[in-house]
């Protein structure tokens, strides 16, 4: 009974109580356990498990349809798991009860794939609407964030590297910048976990090896999830790796220990 | 001449089967003499000579001597009758001409119990034999209303002369009514009456099988029970069957209009708000088909249907590839302003008919295989929803044959699916586009022939049907033809049975009300697709 | 400080708009009442009525842009929102009349003696005082429309789906209005008003009065609609309409958010037909024809959508041609000039009036600034 993992979050906040707490589940800033999900009859997701210790970075890497969006989605509410667990904040929260917005103000961010700014605001704007604080109609209505925000944006643009380019449209500045202006809007949000989704998709090598640096930078403060498909960056990442394949897990550990496992070779690096 | 020889067909009848044939030879007039008298036996004698001369002057003198309505005047020994409308007219009742100054001191024609008796009688038999079988129907009915014991006389002679099996039923249910109510009959007539009564399921039956006296035999009573019980099930269900008949009824019209716009919103994903105008051009390519026919060859006008289904579906075709060219395709990817844009084309289209055809409505005929009405299991169909069921069936059953089996159905497919796939492997695009609205325009033009057969054809026509069309399509689920087909019917029957609850227009709104709701609840339709692909 | 702070909010164009509508609101009816018939700048009274007319478009038009412009959300519902504030108007306009109809009872208007009616209905009780007559006008069409948004937001019916229900229920709406026994006055709706707040509704100086609530209504929207468009709430409003499913992954309820802006949206669209009512002295269920809600669209595309003024404008621009055109030999034709500026304006001018100017100057400028810099460039070379 002490050993079931998939318990309702009460039960488990009752267990921290006690002497003996099941060690995964409290541990993990994020839980994932035996999580599955189907469309229309294909399995994207089987029965993947997964745990993120706070203050760590993960990259995650596996082949194309390997449900690595899939697993971002689900953790962020826009698709509901058909079962398992998804526990967030030390088993807590029960994220598959809750959506899209419960969730982004329970301290998880999200970076798409597809570079999604708002391209009709500037960019200073953009990181304007992503910094914490109250975000209801009214409080936005009555000038929170107007006149204290402006330090506190300027200081994260200066992090992305986006400073001087904080008055143009967000629809405006390159592919590469738009990538940094999400990250940036991601540390606005200043977040507890952030899930970065191809972070450096259409960059090149020069703005790959920033945005390594810059991730590595966000890690002394917050926990990250990366999903990448370029090797070297995962490398520059210098952090643990899951493969992920078929939506489970097929290999976990350091990168080279991954790297080296034969079915990781054999379904995605290749000989 | 044929009412002259049905007429004498009647009077013949009725001296073959009342046994007052030699009284019948006295004339008219003389017959009447014999009210003068004021002698019971002379008026019973009169009575038996009216009854048997027949026709209407015959019922007007015996319904007012039945009602205390016949006069003599003493001094002409002429016989009168008033009228039972309010203006109590007083007619002569030799000819039944109204008489502008009634003579004064007109006495009232006597009658007895027996008298009053033979009159009814009288009156039930010449209707019962009358010539013409919608009076022959009426008066069945009025015995069976009534429950006139002595019409069961005269009703045992009719029945034995019914040549109509349909009327026959009638008068063998009328006098199982009387039998029932008459208090000698034995117990098998009664349980025989009852069974008959059960296959009138109506509910005149009921209230007949419900006044069996509570002395009544326990078996005859049981049986009667049981009979009221299995009528009221069968009336039930035949509402209900009815329901499900108008329903399907309406539901194939929602699918005709709805199927084009599965195409071209569900397949496409185009906002077209001018769908409903392709339906109104498609009335209106039968309209000037069937001018056409009228002018030139009025013999085959039953065939104008047929002419006018091909040319509709390609005038609107023609028509919807041109607004595809000319509009839509420059506003892919942006359906608010499709939606607006498509709205414009629908204002000119309307106001072009308008300025062409006038603003009024248009007369479609219909052809002769489309009127009338047939019987089905006591359901009165008519043809002409009848054929419209099977007509949008066949349309839906081509179409999906159509998507399933033909090169452009193929390419359609691959192209909703993954436009810049089926590109790359050399698919026209911007022709299938253009080929898949005019496949949904000309379906709407289909439709259109079909509608100016139960709608007017109007400029407005197409208005009425645009958001019951979106309602269906959204309803059933986008990009699911089946889908469109369920939620077409599932509309149709739930409008046909909150009707007779709520009234047409308040259950449209009702329906209305309840498809804004369910969007709420399942904003992708009854069948939807699942998955990332839909995000998209 | 404050009128600072308050002139912060506005751009020229606003400020021109705001200068213009005081003028007018001003001007006109004193021109009207004060001036005599036949001088120059003398405004007769059917063009002030037919001015005030364009002005209740004018607002709705701006209620409009506030839901389409900034929150992308089409609402084609817009239109029986006005029409509702109308009826609530009409309701009161009927009770004033008092016995003073045809039939005489004092309680009853015309049509429910008509129809036999005994007693008032109940919802129809309180519309003889004007302020909760006033309350209506906003509360009605603002309850339906938070009811509607309620259910639509929380579901995420979004994009045509939400415009197709809500010409669901503008059609629901009109059927129900025709029917007699729902107590409107069905077909025939409410008419043969008397007096607003004891004044003849036909006198002139009611008439002035009218207008200038009108013009006055409509600044003050337009104050209203800039405010909320140019806090942060007006950027979260824009970051829907731009990335609906982004906003959310922040952590904005964005159904709060349209569900605010479209419920203030509806209660001024509703003021609106409160204010028309009286001037064009009628209101029918024709009024809730879906056609009017989809043109009241086109005003805000034509005047350009998310500038706010360019829907004030267009709304103007497109009702006087509308009466221009219907008005002369050429009213068979009005339809055909309707549809193509329908598909005009979605297919050559996207951004409408306004908007095609803005753009217009911002490139004017920056040519400016760019042949500035060029000029800098070569005097720099030539030293």
């Amino acid at each position: 009974m002490k050993q079931d993992q998939s318990q309702a979050p009460a039960d488990i906040a009752a267990f921290e109580g006690g002497t003996k707490a099941p060690p995964s589940v409290t541990s993990a800033l994020l839980y994932l356990d035996g999580v599955s999900v189907s469309f229309d009859g294909y399995r994207a997701i089987r029965n993947l498990s997964l745990f993120i210790e706070p203050g760590e970075m993960r990259a995650i890497i596996g082949p194309n349809g390997a449900g690595k969006t899939t697993m971002m989605d689900i953790v962020t509410g826009k698709t509901r798991p058909d079962e398992g667990d998804v526990l967030f904040d030390h088993g807590k929260h029960d994220l598959t009860k809750l959506d899209e917005t419960a969730i982004a103000e329970l301290g998880i961010g999200r970076k798409f794939q597809k570079p999604t700014v708002f391209e009709s605001h500037t960019v200073a704007d953009n990181v304007l609407l992503a910094l914490s604080g109250p975000r209801g109609p009214f409080a936005s209505l009555f000038g929170w964030r107007n006149k204290v925000a402006r330090e506190k944006v300027y200081a994260i643009l200066e992090t992305a590297g986006l400073l001087e380019h904080r008055a143009r449209l967000a629809g405006e500045i390159s592919h590469g910048q738009k990538q940094w202006l999400e990250i940036g809007m991601l540390l606005a949000q200043d977040p507890a976990i952030l899930l970065v989704d191809e972070p450096v998709a259409g960059m090149t090598d020069h703005e790959t090896e920033l945005t390594a640096a810059l991730l590595r930078e966000i890690n002394k403060e917050h926990t990250l999830i990366v999903v990448e498909h370029d090797m070297a960056f995962v490398r520059a990442l210098d952090c643990k790796v899951t493969c992920l394949h078929e939506g489970s897990v097929l290999a976990e550990g350091s990168l080279d220990r991954v790297a080296g496992d034969e079915r990781v070779i054999e379904v995605y690096l290749g000989r | 001449m044929i009412q002259v020889r049905a007429f004498c067909a009647a009077v013949i009848s009725l001296f073959a089967f009342l046994m007052f044939a030699p009284a019948a030879q006295a004339d008219f007039a003389s017959s009447l003499a014999r009210f003068a008298q004021d002698e019971f036996s002379e008026t019973a004698l009169a009575i038996d000579e009216i009854a048997a001369s027949g026709g209407s002057r015959a019922q007007q003198v015996l319904e007012a001597l039945g009602s205390a309505r016949l006069f003599v005047d003493p001094a002409s020994k002429k016989v009168y009758w008033r009228a039972a409308t309010s203006d109590r007219t007083i007619h002569d009742a030799a000819n039944g001409e109204p008489v502008a100054d009634p003579p004064a001191g007109l006495q009232v024609v006597r009658i007895n119990n027996r008298l009053r008796g033979a009159t009814l009688n009288a009156i039930g038999a010449l209707t019962l034999m009358a010539p013409d079988p919608a009076r022959r129907r009426a008066a069945a009915e009025s015995i069976f209303k009534s429950r006139d014991a002595s019409a069961l006389a005269p009703l045992e002679a009719a029945i034995k002369n019914e040549k109509d099996p349909a009327i026959a039923a009638l008068f063998a249910q009328a006098r199982a009514v009387l039998m029932l109510a008459e208090p000698q009959t034995t117990k098998d007539q009664q349980l025989e009456a009852i069974s008959i009564l059960r296959m009138r399921a109506d509910i005149g039956a009921i209230a007949a099988l419900r006044s069996i006296s509570a002395t009544a035999d326990a078996d005859v009573k049981a049986l009667a029970a049981d009979a009221v019980t299995a009528i009221e099930a069968r009336l039930k269900l035949m509402s209900h069957v009815q329901n499900v008949w108008y329903g399907l009824s309406l539901g194939s019209v929602l699918l005709l209009a709805a199927i084009g716009l599965a195409i071209t919103f569900g397949v496409m994903g185009v906002i077209n708000m001018a769908h409903g105008e392709m339906v109104m051009l498609g009335a209106y390519t039968t309209f000037v088909v069937q001018e056409v026919f009228r002018a030139y060859a009025p013999a085959w006008f039953d065939w104008s249907l047929a002419v006018a289904l091909p040319l509709a579906f390609l005038f609107t075709g023609l028509v919807g590839v041109a607004i595809e060219r000319g509009v839509i395709r420059f506003l892919y990817g942006r359906p608010l302003e499709t939606l607006l844009a498509t709205w414009g084309v629908s204002l000119i289209l309307q106001q072009a008919v308008r300025t062409i055809f006038g603003p009024s409505n248009r007369e479609v005929g219909a052809p002769s295989y489309m009127s009338g009405a047939f019987d089905l299991l006591g359901l009165s169909v008519t043809w002409g929803r009848m054929w419209i069921i099977v007509f949008t069936l066949f349309v839906f059953v081509s179409l999906l044959l159509a998507l399933k089996h033909t090169s452009l159905g193929l390419h359609m497919r691959a192209v909703t699916q993954n436009r810049r796939m089926a590109s790359a492997m050399g698919i026209r695009t911007p022709w299938v586009d253009a080929m898949t609205f005019g496949l949904g325009s000309g379906l709407a033009g289909i439709a259109g022939v079909a509608l100016s057969q139960i709608d007017n054809v109007s400029p407005n026509l197409g208005q009425s049907y645009i958001i019951d069309s979106f309602m269906v399509v959204v309803f059933g689920g986008v990009g699911n033809l089946w889908g469109t087909l369920v939620s077409a019917f599932a509309l149709g029957v739930a409008n046909k049975f909150l009707e007779p609850v709520a009234g047409a227009v308040l259950a449209k709104i009702f329906i209305l009300v309840l498809l804004i709701l369910f969007i709420q609840k399942r904003p992708r339709g009854l069948f939807a697709l699942k998955g990332r692909a839909v995000e998209a | 400080m404050i009128t600072k702070l308050f002139l912060e909010r506005y751009d020229k164009v606003g400020l021109i708009f705001l200068g213009i509508m005081a003028t007018i609101a001003i001007f006109v009816p004193l021109s009207n009442l004060l001036l005599p018939t036949d001088s120059f700048l003398h405004v007769p009274t059917y063009v002030m009525s037919l001015i005030g007319k364009y002005l209740c478009y004018a607002i709705l038009a701006l209620s409009l842009d506030l839901v389409w412009g900034y929150c992308g959300i089409l609402s084609l519902g817009h239109g029986a929102f006005f029409a509702l504030g109308g009826y609530a108007m009409g309701m009161y306009l009927m009770r004033q009349i008092g016995a003073r109809g045809v039939y005489g009872n004092p309680d009853l208007p015309d049509f429910m003696v008509f129809l036999n009616w005994k007693v008032l209905p109940w919802f129809w009780y309180g519309f003889d005082m004007f302020p909760f007559a006033l309350l209506m006008m906003a509360l009605v069409p603002g309850l339906l429309a938070f009811l509607f948004g309620w259910l639509a937001f929380r579901s995420r019916v979004t994009g045509v789906y939400l415009s197709i229900i809500t010409q669901a229920m503008t059609y629901a709406l009109l059927l129900a209005f025709f029917r007699n026994d729902m107590g409107f006055g069905g077909n025939n709706g409410l008419t043969d008003f008397k007096d607003i707040l004891g004044f003849s509704i036909q006198a002139q100086g009611t008439r002035a009065a009218l207008f200038f609530a009108t013009a006055l209504l409509l600044i003050l929207s337009y104050v209203l609609a800039r405010w909320m468009v140019t806090t942060a709430f007006g950027k979260v409003l824009i970051a829907v309409r731009d990335a609906e499913s982004r906003t959310r992954f922040l952590g904005y309820r964005v159904e709060h958010f349209k569900l605010l802006v479209f419920t203030v949206s509806a209660a001024m669209a509703g003021l609106a037909g409160a204010l028309y009512v009286p001037q064009v002295g009628i209101i029918n269920p024709s009024e809730f024809s879906p056609a009017n809600s989809i043109e009241a669209v086109i005003w805000v595309a034509v005047g350009g959508r998310g500038t706010l003024v360019g829907a004030a404008l267009g709304a103007v621009v497109v009702n006087f041609l509308k009466t221009w055109f219907t008005t002369g030999f050429l009213a068979p034709y009005w339809l055909f000039m309707l549809g193509g500026l329908f598909i005009f304006v979605t297919l050559a001018m996207p951004k409408g009036i306004v908007g095609t100017l803005q753009d217009w100057s911002a490139r004017r400028r920056e040519r400016a600034t760019y042949t500035e810099k060029s000029a800098q460039k070569i005097a720099e070379q030539g030293e």
